[in-house]
């Protein structure tokens, strides 16, 4: 448990909930990544505005790490490029077929107390669990 | 505009919380996913306080009659716990697992340009269009049984 980092776990945590509040409170949507980005690839559409600014939004804060807080997007794990693509095909086909990913069902839906929600959540953790399991420790 | 500029900053907040909690790095995912290895429970608490702050603001802002820059309140419907909803969230899972990136932090990791998140967040998109078009073939082949 050397790599546990509570306070920062903490505070990153609250940004994130405050960040999610605010799309509910002046845009009126749910902060689902997978949701927000997958509604970009429906087009045409009425709404790809808002869209498209948060997910500049998104990018934008990534540059801001990488100026200010370079740890956060250091490398730091290895994996072949062949994992790192199935694993991409695995999470966006998934989460649009399972509407939503740890940021809409994780948090939005857990604290809306949606029985869809705690049933995704439920299910992805523990198949995230079962993988990291069988590479860690059957291999 | 509004709408646009306040995504544009709360898309920039999450991002920034999402570097500050860890979540954009791989390592420390696959260190809280393993539970009978050397256990990391950051993520527990980032869930926890993003939780328990969206928990606390949720019935205070949808009891209002609107959002501040939209019409309505666009929230989910579905009530169904279907075999959509659990067969795409077993594949996300292993997904996660594979890599340790969700679809927010591979995003606010892309301007660090390293070659796995390259990989993931194109990949990510494939499989979202393909998501797209196998929604688009069935409900063609659907329509072709049924007339």
């Amino acid at each position: 448990m050397e790599q546990f980092t509570p306070i920062s776990a903490t505070l990153g945590g609250l940004l994130i909930g405050l960040a999610a509040a605010g799309l509910l409170l002046f845009n009126g949507r749910i902060a689902g990544i997978s949701g927000i980005l997958g509604g970009l690839l429906d087009l045409p559409r009425g709404d790809m505005s808002w869209r498209g600014a948060f997910i500049a939004g998104l990018l934008a804060g990534g540059l801001l790490l990488l100026w200010f807080y370079p740890q956060a997007l250091a490398p730091s794990l290895d994996g072949s490029f062949v994992t790192y693509a199935i694993a991409g095909l695995l999470v966006g086909y998934g989460s649009r077929l399972g509407s939503g990913c740890t940021s809409g069902h994780g948090v939005c839906g857990i604290a809306r107390l949606s029985p869809r929600s705690l049933a995704a959540v439920a299910v992805f953790m523990a198949s995230a669990m079962l993988t990291v399991f069988a590479m860690r420790h059957l291999s | 505009m509004k709408t646009a500029l306040a995504a544009f900053l709360l898309g920039l907040l999450f991002a920034l919380g999402l570097g500050i909690a860890g979540m954009t790095q791989p390592a420390k995912i696959i260190a809280f996913l393993d539970v009978t290895g050397d256990w990391d429970p950051s993520l527990l608490l980032v869930m926890a306080s993003a939780t328990l702050v969206y928990f606390l603001s949720y019935r205070r802002i949808t009891k209002r009659r609107a959002p501040l820059l939209a019409e309505k309140f666009s929230l989910p419907t579905a009530r169904r716990l279907d075999a959509r909803l659990l067969a795409g969230s077993a594949l996300f899972g292993i997904g996660w697992g594979l890599s340790g990136y969700c679809p927010g932090p591979a995003l606010v990791a892309l301007p660090g340009l390293l070659p796995n998140t390259l990989v993931f967040v194109v990949s990510m998109l494939t499989g979202m269009i393909l998501f797209k078009l196998s929604e688009k073939w069935l409900t063609m082949a659907q329509n072709k049984v049924i007339s």
